[in-house]
């Protein structure tokens, strides 16, 4: 039993509806209570989906339990076949159909439907969302996938994307451009808008892009043993990464690497001289595994941030994470539990936080700007506009929504300049930003988190005084302090204390403070 | 605008049959109601005991993670629970007392089932009842169950509210509860309005926080408030308390008829009632007549949600001049809505659970001006050219008593002030569908 208020995925059965979905002509029989029929409002409401997810639920109820549920999933799956007349379908048990475990594959087998029906095995009680979409995924794949002859051109299928993904709709078009500038065609996208004759000829291209791992990786790897399709290991999100997989297509392909770059800004932008300001900002970085590695190696290597903290909510990424972390000096947070992330925050007390929905309202909460980067997805995570993260339009969008959040380069000596400008006062953030967002001298929020682990709940004021050998703060060095901006006074107060206990200090004045400051600039 | 006046003679839709199907039903479980639940008891704890779906659907109902100090959380079953039941009480007993170590504030504590706890037959009410052993007399330990096998939406303010009667203070005098969580600010004006009459004591079902739980007994009229209640009212009848039906207080006509039945068990004099009521009804009728012009003459169709259906028909059609063509419910407690069902005139279907596939078929027939739908076929439906109103808002917002009655009828006509505003946008240069909308 774990006791859980946010989480980052929901139950595997959302996996596989996220795969259908995104699919058209399929068709999925879930045995589920009628409660579980939520689970539509991420799409229609979040997704914001002109259709209902095609799906149909058994919606059991306990007067059932002792009669006949077996039946009603039969019924239930040959009406959904007669309504919707899909060219494959697939059928599956949450968590409560789990547990009176009636065999939806076997019951859907003996009705003799005349279309391809494919089993899941959505373990509820010890996997999660994205186990959901890669199982769903690789279980179509190898029902449906048989060896054909390639195309004569080159071809790539582009395998991973999925409904409520995190900006999937716009990185498939701009991963298809990509291949298209190198002389490389596409085959099929899949999931997202196959069907499940593309399916079936997803053997005819010469590779495979996996775009993302956490829902494609276990075909991807099936499809390189049955049909001898190699796949792409780098994911193009960022300048570094989309330059990596150019070269990766290239060498698979056997293709000379071609890429338009005039419509890449990022590395001008960043080096403009407006950007100095962002150099060695401290980010900290969570997300799932593949856009927070992604997002790790723009931070340093394309912005110029300094990263404080790397990981990522999803155990299956846990090793690449790791590796990723260690070459920044850092040890990587791998963990589902909001408040662990809320904690490391808290702790490394960064400039910017790129995270999820789940680290924006931590972000919020601590008084740190915050810029999505990965799924758990929002309605806001749904533009109308084209916002890709992957290949070269990515990474400008992504130069321009890290940047965001942050006060700007002049405002920020502004601020600092003016400190006791009743307008500048501590409550203010970014003027760009309006009168909602706010730093931490803002809203106070409730400081005890509602419930957690057994660890101590998280010191949510990050400058509070932890351990009872911190030196005390004379009123001259409080007031100091008081005028130094507020998006580094935390940091400045950590450092000053922690100089004061290594040298035994029992006071902190005005001076050590400046000490402290000499000691710790780099 | 419309003058409130009782069908004469009739039974409206008293004795209409009711259309039963049964198939996919599109509905929330039982727990959703904890988001509201636990805004409203401001000492109470909400613990599911479920699995991760459960805790996903609080999540997603939400719709926005109120980060906030949420006072619910879910104990997510996992593979070690369901092999042997001794772990799954050691590991809630556990769970529950490293909650309220941490969380001193709370003197209430709801374990609440859900469909997993239910199935393997964890046994909840002999939990709280050890647990309540442990931890009296600071926190006082419920059980109720939200499961999607036993509860639909709103069923679980009702599953929660009937947990709590047992536990309330014996009275001896005559008193009124009002049963039903409302928003601070309705409860207030409702308070105000009680008092002008001179009714009281008057309790609350749910109070805010635990030491304000209503006393019942042979002497009090129980007064509800929301129509999804038949379990809390049976309860309190259990405890001698006599139940007053009436037509649920939506807009001036529905607010005039409960107060109405409120004055005549309290013997109100007519003069006083009408002293009391005249200017607020006369201010709700203004605010109902300036917000429901684009209603008139509209159809109205409403798929099964809250149980709130039959009165809010009543309301649309009796004071916004719209027609009903259906009105779909998820239960229909006859006893209960029968002064609704009585003001609603014939016509409109009346119909009990749900075939959503049926029902979407008969909803795209009637091409209805307004279908009144869950959050997931709302933009489904608006796609095929149907304006839609979320259910759900109706149960999250202030929309009860005089005061509100102009609100109410505005949440309905907003879609389709809206269309007729983006008419323009319709079709594109070259005709055809609306644009956008992912298929
Ligand atoms: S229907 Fe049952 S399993 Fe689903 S969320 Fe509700 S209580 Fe949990």
């Amino acid at each position: 039993m774990k006791l859980t208020v946010w989480t980052y995925e929901g139950p595997p059965h959302v996996g596989a509806m996220r795969v259908a979905t995104g699919m058209h002509g399929l068709h999925l029989v879930l045995h589920a209570p009628q409660g579980d029929t939520y689970a539509d409002l991420l799409f229609t409401m979040i997704e914001r989906r002109g259709s209902r997810p095609p799906v149909t639920y058994t919606t059991f109820q306990a007067r059932d339990l002792g009669a006949d549920t077996a039946n009603l999933f039969r019924s239930a799956c040959r009406d959904a076949w007669e309504r919707f007349r899909p060219a494959a379908m697939i059928v599956g048990a949450s968590c409560t159909a789990e547990l009176i475990q009636d065999d939806p594959g076997g019951l859907a087998e003996s009705l003799g439907l005349p279309v391809p029906v494919v089993a899941l095995e959505l373990p509820s009680y010890s996997r999660k969302e994205n186990f959901g979409t890669d199982e769903t995924f690789l279980r179509l794949v190898r029902a449906l996938a048989r060896p054909v002859a390639r195309t004569q051109a080159v071809t790539a299928n582009l395998i991973g994307p999925v409904a409520l993904g995190f900006r999937h709709r716009d990185d498939v078009a701009e991963v298809t451009r990509l291949l298209s500038g190198m002389g490389v065609g596409v085959n099929a996208v899949a999931p997202m808008g196959a069907t499940p004759a593309d399916l079936a000829r997803l053997g005819a291209a010469h590779f495979n892009v996996l775009m993302y791992p956490e829902h494609a990786e276990a075909a991807a790897r099936w499809m390189e043993r049955e049909l001898g399709q190699p796949y792409t290991r780098v994911v193009p999100v960022g300048v570094g990464a989309t330059r990596d997989f150019l070269q990766e297509v290239g060498r698979i392909a056997g293709l000379p690497v071609r890429a338009d770059e005039s419509c890449l800004r990022l590395p001008w932008w960043s080096r403009s001289v407006d950007s100095t300001y962002l150099t060695g900002k401290r980010v900290f970085v969570f997300g799932d595994g593949t856009h927070a590695i992604a997002a790790a190696r723009i931070a340093r290597d394309e912005m110029g941030f300094d990263v404080v903290g790397l990981g990522c909510y999803n155990r299956e990424m846990a090793r690449a994470v790791r590796a990723v972390a260690a070459a920044h000096g850092l040890e990587a947070l791998v963990t589902d539990d909001y408040l662990e992330v809320e904690a490391a925050i808290a702790a490394a007390a960064p400039e910017l936080i790129l995270g999820t929905q789940m680290e924006r309202h931590i972000g919020k909460r601590l008084g740190i700007p915050c810029a999505v980067i990965s799924a758990p997805v929002h309605v806001q995570d749904f533009p109308a506009r084209y916002a890709p993260q992957m290949g070269w339009e990515g990474a400008n969008v992504i130069f321009d929504s890290w940047v965001h959040p942050l006060v700007m380069g002049l405002e920020e000596h502004l601020l600092t300049m003016f400190r006791e400008d009743f307008e500048f006062h501590d409550g203010a953030g970014p003027s760009h930003l309006g009168a909602g967002s706010h730093g931490p001298g803002g809203p106070p929020g409730p400081l005890a988190a509602a419930v957690g682990p057994a660890s101590p709940a998280p010191a949510r004021a990050a400058p509070a005084p932890v351990s009872s050998a911190v030196a005390a703060w004379l009123p001259a060095a409080e007031d100091e302090l008081r005028k130094i901006p507020f998006f580094v006074r935390a940091k400045a107060r950590r450092n000053t204390e922690r100089f004061a206990a290594e040298r035994g200090l029992a006071a902190i004045g005005v001076d050590t403070l400046y000490e402290a400051k000499a000691h710790y600039a780099r | 605008m419309t003058d409130p006046r009782p069908l004469a003679a009739g039974r409206g839709c008293r004795d209409t049959p009711v259309l039963k199907q049964r198939g996919q039903r599109e509905v929330f479980c039982g727990l959703t109601g904890i988001i509201w639940l636990h805004r409203k008891m401001q000492d109470a704890f909400f613990l599911v005991v479920g699995s991760r779906t459960c805790a996903h659907l609080l999540q997603s109902a939400a719709g926005v993670m109120i980060f906030a100090e949420p006072r619910f959380a879910t104990a997510v079953l996992e593979e070690k629970d369901l092999a042997g039941l001794a772990d799954a009480n050691a590991e809630l007993d556990r769970e529950v007392g490293r909650l309220l170590a941490r969380r001193p504030d709370i003197r209430r504590l709801f374990l609440v089932g859900s469909c997993p706890s239910e199935v393997i037959k964890l046994d909840l009410q002999r939990a709280a009842e050890r647990l309540n052993r442990q931890h009296a007399p600071h926190v006082a330990v419920l059980n109720w169950s939200g499961s999607g096998i036993e509860t639909t939406f709103t069923e679980g303010e009702d599953a929660c509210l009937a947990a709590m009667v047992p536990g309330l203070p014996s009275a001896s005098g005559r008193s009124l509860i009002v049963a039903g969580a409302l928003p601070d600010v309705v409860e207030d004006q409702m308070q105000r309005l009680l008092a002008g009459l001179g009714v009281g004591p008057v309790g609350l079902l749910p109070a805010r926080r635990a030491d304000g739980a209503p006393p019942v007994g042979p002497g009090t009229v129980v007064a509800l408030a929301q129509p999804f209640l038949g379990e809390t009212l049976a309860a309190l009848e259990r405890r001698g308390a006599r139940a007053l039906l009436a037509p649920f207080p939506f807009g001036e006509e529905g607010t005039t008829a409960w107060l109405a039945a409120i004055a005549g068990a309290f013997g109100v004099s007519a003069e006083r009632f009408d002293a009391v009521t005249a200017a607020p009804r006369a201010r709700a009728r203004r605010a109902v007549a300036a917000a429901a012009g684009p209603l008139a003459g509209r159809t109205v169709f409403f798929f099964p949600d809250s149980q709130l259906e039959v009165p809010l028909a009543r309301f649309l059609t009796r004071e916004c001049g719209m027609r009903a063509v259906e009105v779909g419910t998820p239960y229909l407690h006859r006893g209960i809505l029968g002064p609704d069902l009585e003001l609603l005139a014939p016509g409109p279907v009346i119909s009990e659970g749900q075939d959503v596939d049926l029902q979407l078929d008969r909803a795209r027939a009637a091409r209805p001006d307004l279908t009144v739908c869950g959050l997931g076929l709302a933009n489904p439906m608006e796609a095929e050219g149907l304006a839609t109103k979320w259910a759900i808002e109706l149960v999250f917002t202030p929309v009860h008593f005089y005061d509100q009655a102009g609100d109410l009828a505005g949440l309905f006509a907003r879609p389709l002030r809206r269309g007729g505003l983006l008419g323009g946008l319709a079709g594109g240069v070259m005709g055809g569908a609306p644009a956008g909308a992912a298929p």
